[in-house]
């Protein structure tokens, strides 16, 4: 029993019944809240994983091909040709908002169409490696800023989650339990209030019949 | 507007250059951190992280875990796949479900 510390009166025990209502409103609104987010993470999560292995592998393949061009050609070489890139790229952040969660949602605009301005180089000097790394990661390019959107939800929505399942946790471990027993408290509380009054009523009542009785047989 | 980096080796992230994807070469981790901290401040919407870098920045990437932007992805350096990109994702499905139930 957690009895909340209040005078058991009438106005107290309708203000907690009030408040009762409203958490369990709370808690089954928060509650459906949890379970879709959940739905939707796990979804999220799924998808995240599938990404996050085709996207590793796409890397590592273009790190491969680096690697070779690295070691074909000169260092200095590699660096100067990657150094000044004639594609740009803007990243436009808009926000989706999913069961109160602002999740981002990532979208890129290249300066140039053409897939051709990724390679910043002359063909003549550089290894044809560095052309088949540089494609890779851009074929992997669009993975990979999904990936970022995917990912950074996921986090978000974990945390919101997290945050969420705590107030469902306190309100039904905690907050209900406790306004239940108190409104519990109260009742019993009044009733035997009333259940004392109807007793001294009915002792008073008694007295007085007695002493008119005795007053009577006086009389006569 | 947002703009896009990475940060890593030099060796694992030139070639994100011709993509127009901001690069930062960082060797150790104060400079990484300083880096990303000052990449954060100015408009980079998604940053980039090699994952030997990542696990040394912890700290700050759990600063920005929580804040819609920056999105601070790890990605595998030239030295391999450690798997702390997974392990990060199955910590959001740890964090939100209480274990993880997708592996």
């Amino acid at each position: 029993m957690a009895v909340m510390n209040v005078n058991p009166t009438r106005m107290e025990l309708t203000n907690l019944k009030k408040k009762l209502v409203t958490a369990r409103r709370g808690h089954k609104l928060l509650k459906d809240k949890r379970d879709e987010l959940m739905r939707r993470f796990l979804d999220m999560v799924r998808e995240n994983k599938e990404l996050r292995r085709e996207v590793e592998q796409a890397i590592l393949e273009a790190n491969k091909h680096i690697s070779v061009a690295r070691s074909v050609m000169q260092g200095q070489a590699l660096d100067v040709s990657l150094m000044l890139p004639k594609q740009e790229l803007q990243l436009d952040v808009t926000s989706k908002n999913v069961m109160s969660v602002n999740i981002p949602v990532f979208e890129i605009t290249k300066r140039s169409a053409r897939d051709s301005d990724a390679y910043s180089y002359g063909f003549g000097f550089t290894s044809g490696d560095l052309d088949d790394a540089v494609e890779s990661l851009g074929k992997v390019f669009e993975k990979m800023v999904r990936l970022a959107e995917i990912e950074k939800s996921c986090q978000m929505m974990s945390a919101e989650i997290e945050k969420t399942r705590r107030r469902v946790n306190a309100l039904e471990h905690v907050l209900i339990p406790q306004y239940t027993d108190t409104i519990k408290y109260i009742t019993m509380k009044l009733d035997e209030n009333e259940r004392s009054t109807i007793t001294r009523l009915m002792k008073v009542k008694d007295m007085m019949l007695k002493e008119q009785i005795e007053s009577h047989k006086f009389q006569t | 507007m947002y703009k896009m980096a990475v940060i890593g080796d030099k060796d694992s992230i030139y070639g994100f250059a011709c993509l127009g994807i901001g690069i930062f070469p960082c060797e150790d981790e104060a400079q990484a951190s300083k880096t990303l901290r000052e990449l954060a401040k100015s408009g980079y919407g998604v940053i980039y992280v090699t994952e030997s870098l990542f696990e040394l920045l912890a700290d700050d990437v759990e600063h920005y875990r929580d804040l819609p932007l920056p999105a601070i992805i790890p990605i595998p350096g030239v030295k391999g796949n450690t798997g702390i990109g997974m392990r990060n994702v199955s910590l959001s499905v740890e964090k939100a479900v209480g274990s993880d139930i997708i592996s």
